[in-house]
């Protein structure tokens, strides 16, 4: 019998996949965003529809018009899960349109003109909410207050399609201010940090996302446990998310003892804004971070640096997205310079130095 | 004893429970036997007979040509009905010069080179040519000429001789089958490597994953204060020469080095028992045993094979292929090579034949590459598979090599573990072939452009003495005009 010999070896291999890796990484969202949907109620539920079934129908437009096999691609689940994190940091009753243009940056532009999957530079979903964010400011920054399902705030389902697909009155009345925002804005006016902080959410509230501010950032002790999930799952290494959130939390601790009145303190930082959404599920983004661990600390590392420094100093309150796209500009250079020691080598590559067992 | 971390690895199905627990059986000899002049690293070995000879069991049929090199011996007389070249137990299916050998079926055996009756007592030089004249060489796979590997204790220090009983490969069970039963016989055989070698200590590493094998030696070493038998962790490429040793010995091997250079020197436990009948009992390399399993053989078996054996024959011992089989491997599942021709030999370098499934092989259309890193975080010498598999695509092979293309052992973890099912080592091994391929050319070049060079310079020489030597004779000739004229 003679047998055609098309590969070499391993003729054996894990049962991992790229879907498998994805689903995973779906469903450690999953608690975090129904527990947000029944927080922000209908309009909520429709606003992350509309971004995710934007997104997977762009990837399908994007994969046929790249005359790319459409089926096979889009279950590899990645159309899915940009779609779900660019949900995840979008107002809650973000209007459709807002949704759409996010997801046209996100998958078209981002993904699709860089060769698709694994080929992007920069994070899809952040390239998608940072277009929108600078491109419709009022949009992106009107929060609600959360209004459970079945509460009396919570709009029906017909009005929530109003608030999604038309224009409604009712958002307007709602809105309220991040807590980021919220600190922001009171140090412009003249109120020092130490003031602003007791009357912003206090951090039960941002651990428990009772409060205004993005879909999927206002829960993050449901987010971090699904962080947690993930790394126990070996989906994600510990690195990049300890390394962001190290890093802001010491600075926040840091600065704050030195100036309270200016600087908002660690605990803070840690819970407020996109932290533990964006250490966990954003800055891991596997094709746009480096590849070793070492070069993983020093890039979790620029993205709590710069996220600090955007929160603290910048126009905008929140600069976790802004922070990863900058990060994600330099992985090739971090991945070049930054490498593993290889076996035998130093760090710079050359042959250990042989000190012993010589005649 | 004390054991220190290796880095990355991978923990595959290891699926030995399919002949772990069957003991070693003899394969009845073939009627033909296939010897290829070159089964093991090095120099072929030239034949000594001719065709319509009649040998007998253990005479010599090649002789090793060279330094690295091994002889190749008559498993079973018979007569020598071919040579001739034949299919090589290659994946490149190219033909190899053959030796077929009719067996007679008496197995009568040849005069055998007088035992050795006290090792200890000779020099390494005796032990070393006895081992090289037995024809054995490194039967974990890599088939380097055993008697070149015991001359590393001239040059070097040597402390330890690790024996590797490792076995991280999935499937096989070779090993933990000569070790459970033939535990003195190994014991012997690295005491005697080790003697060679002038290695003051003996450590056998066996992976936790055998525990009754592990017993076995305990027993079989426990007269010997100087042999240690570790339990080293089921971690695979644990049976990696440089892994092993820094396993054991937290030592590890500079690049471009060799184990010696650290004191350590790495055998296998079948090479330590081979070399035991080699200096006991003058029995050159005629056999070797073999693990033939996977889901796609009807009865999996550890078998005793002669060298030189059609897989055909031992899948027909095994009551042949069950249904539908994707590869058939000689090795194991991960460093294994594909078989290309069923017709082809057992050589003393094959340690499995594994008729595997679909499900087992678990082979899927490759996807874009994620970029997750998992290849970087498990790759046992510290590599970037992702990165080298990238320029390698695009042909950028001396890149690949200036990032450490030549480090990767092949091992196969990056492709086992990847998402995305690239076949990372496929890219590798292609890339070094070729940059060895273009090295040769280069050197070819080389010496092409030095002996034009050279023969220009002989020539320029000669059409300078010939201008010199006319130079004069018109200088003389002048002169004598002049003589003339002044006459």
């Amino acid at each position: 019998m003679r047998i055609a010999v098309d590969k070499s070896g391993p003729f054996t291999h894990a049962p991992t996949s790229v879907s498998r890796t994805m689903t995973l990484v779906l469903a450690a969202l999953l608690p975090a965003t129904l527990y947000d949907i029944w927080l922000f109620g209908w309009p909520a539920a429709l606003m992350f529809l509309v971004t995710v079934l934007s997104c997977v129908g762009l990837e399908a437009m994007c994969l046929y018009l790249s005359k790319r096999p459409v089926g096979p691609t889009l279950a590899d689940g990645s159309a899915v899960l940009t779609g779900w994190l660019l949900a995840m940091s979008m107002p809650p009753w973000a209007p459709w349109w807002v949704c759409f243009v996010a997801a046209v940056f996100a998958i078209c532009l981002a993904k699709h003109a860089f060769g698709g999957l694994g080929q992007n530079v920069f994070n899809p979903a952040m390239v998608g909410r940072i277009a929108v964010l600078v491109s419709f400011p009022l949009q992106m920054t009107t929060f609600v207050r959360p209004a459970p399902l079945g509460s009396a705030g919570s709009p029906g389902l017909i009005d929530s399609i109003g608030i999604i697909f038309g224009h409604s009155a009712m958002l307007d009345s709602l809105s309220a201010a991040s807590a980021l925002g919220y600190i922001k804005t009171e140090l412009s006016r003249g109120i020092p940090v130490s003031q602003s902080i007791l009357t912003a959410p206090d951090l039960t509230s941002l651990a428990l996302g009772t409060h205004a501010g993005s879909f999927g950032e206002t829960s993050a002790f449901l987010i971090l446990l699904g962080g947690l999930f993930l790394i126990a799952k070996r989906v994600i290494s510990w690195h990049i998310p300890v390394a962001v959130m190290g890093t802001l939390f010491l600075l926040g601790t840091v600065f704050s003892a030195i100036n309270p009145d200016r600087f908002t303190p660690g605990t803070f930082q840690l819970l407020s804004g996109a932290t533990i959404l964006g250490a966990f599920f954003i800055a891991t983004d596997y094709v746009t971070s480096p590849v070793s661990k070492s070069g993983q600390l020093v890039y979790g590392f620029g993205i709590g640096f710069l996220t600090w420094v955007i929160r603290t100093f910048a126009g905008y309150p929140e600069g976790m997205a802004f922070a990863v796209l900058l990060m994600n500009a330099l992985t090739p250079i971090i991945d070049h310079h930054i490498r593993p020691r290889a076996f035998g080598r130093t760090r710079k590559g050359e042959p250990l130095p042989l000190n012993r067992g010589n005649k | 004893m004390k054991l220190f971390p290796i880095k990355g690895g991978i923990h595959p199905e290891y699926r030995k429970e399919l002949t772990s627990e069957k003991p070693i059986v003899a394969l009845p000899i073939p009627s033909v036997l296939y010897l290829p002049v070159q089964q093991h690293m090095g120099a072929a070995a030239s034949t000594v007979v001719k065709v319509g000879d009649v040998v007998l069991k253990g005479q010599m049929l090649a002789r090793g040509q060279g330094v690295v090199s091994a002889p190749v011996h008559a498993p079973t007389s018979g007569k020598i009905v071919e040579i001739a070249e034949m299919t090589a137990p290659h994946p490149s299916g190219l033909p190899m010069l053959t030796i077929v050998l009719e067996a007679d079926g008496k197995d009568q055996w040849a005069d055998l080179p007088a035992p050795i009756a006290d090792p200890f007592a000779e020099s390494t030089q005796v032990i070393r040519a006895r081992v090289g004249e037995s024809g054995i060489v490194g039967l974990g796979g890599a088939t380097f000429p055993s008697a070149v590997k015991l001359g590393l204790g001239d040059k070097n220090k040597l402390e330890i001789l690790l024996l590797n009983g490792a076995e991280c490969e999935p499937y096989l069970t070779c090993d933990d089958r000569v070790m459970r039963e033939y535990a003195a016989e190994v014991i012997d055989g690295a005491r005697i490597m080790a003697h060679a070698l002038g290695a003051p200590q003996v450590v056998i590493a066996i992976e936790d994953n055998k525990p009754q094998a592990t017993e076995a030696m305990r027993k079989a070493a426990s007269a010997q204060p100087n042999v240690t038998i570790v339990g080293v962790p089921v971690q695979y490429p644990m049976g990696a020469e440089r892994h092993l040793t820094q396993a054991v010995t937290g030592r590890e091997t500079p690049a471009r080095k060799l184990t010696a250079d650290v004191g350590v020197v790495v055998h296998n436990v079948a090479t330590a028992r081979a070399i035991h009948h080699a200096v006991r009992f003058g029995r050159p390399l005629l056999s070797r045993v073999v693990t033939v399993s996977g889901h796609g053989i009807k009865e999996p078996k550890n078998i005793e094979v002669p060298l030189g054996t059609p897989i055909n024959d031992l899948l027909g011992f095994c009551g042949g292929i069950n249904g539908q089989i994707k590869r058939l491997v000689s090795g194991g599942p991960m460093m294994g090579q594909p078989i290309v021709d069923t017709a082809v030999p057992v050589v003393k370098g094959t340690s499995g034949v594994l008729a595997l499934t679909g499900d087992e092989v678990n082979e899927r259309p490759t996807q874009p590459c994620i970029r997750c890193g998992t290849c970087v975080s498990i790759c046992p010498c510290g590599l970037v598979p992702v990165e080298m598999a990238a320029l390698i695509r695009n042909e950028r092979l001396e890149e690949a090599a200036a990032i450490g293309l030549q480090d990767c052992v092949s091992c196969g973890s990056c492709s086992y573990i990847c998402p995305s099912y690239v076949p990372l080592v496929h890219y590798f091994n292609y890339a070094k072939g070729r940059l060895n391929a273009l090295d040769r050319e280069r050197r070819k070049t080389e010496q092409t452009k030095a002996l034009v060079e050279a023969r220009n310079a002989r020539l320029e020489r000669v059409a300078q003495a010939k201008r010199d030597a006319a130079a004069r004779a018109k200088a003389q000739s002048q002169n004598s005009d002049v003589n003339k004229a002044d006459a």
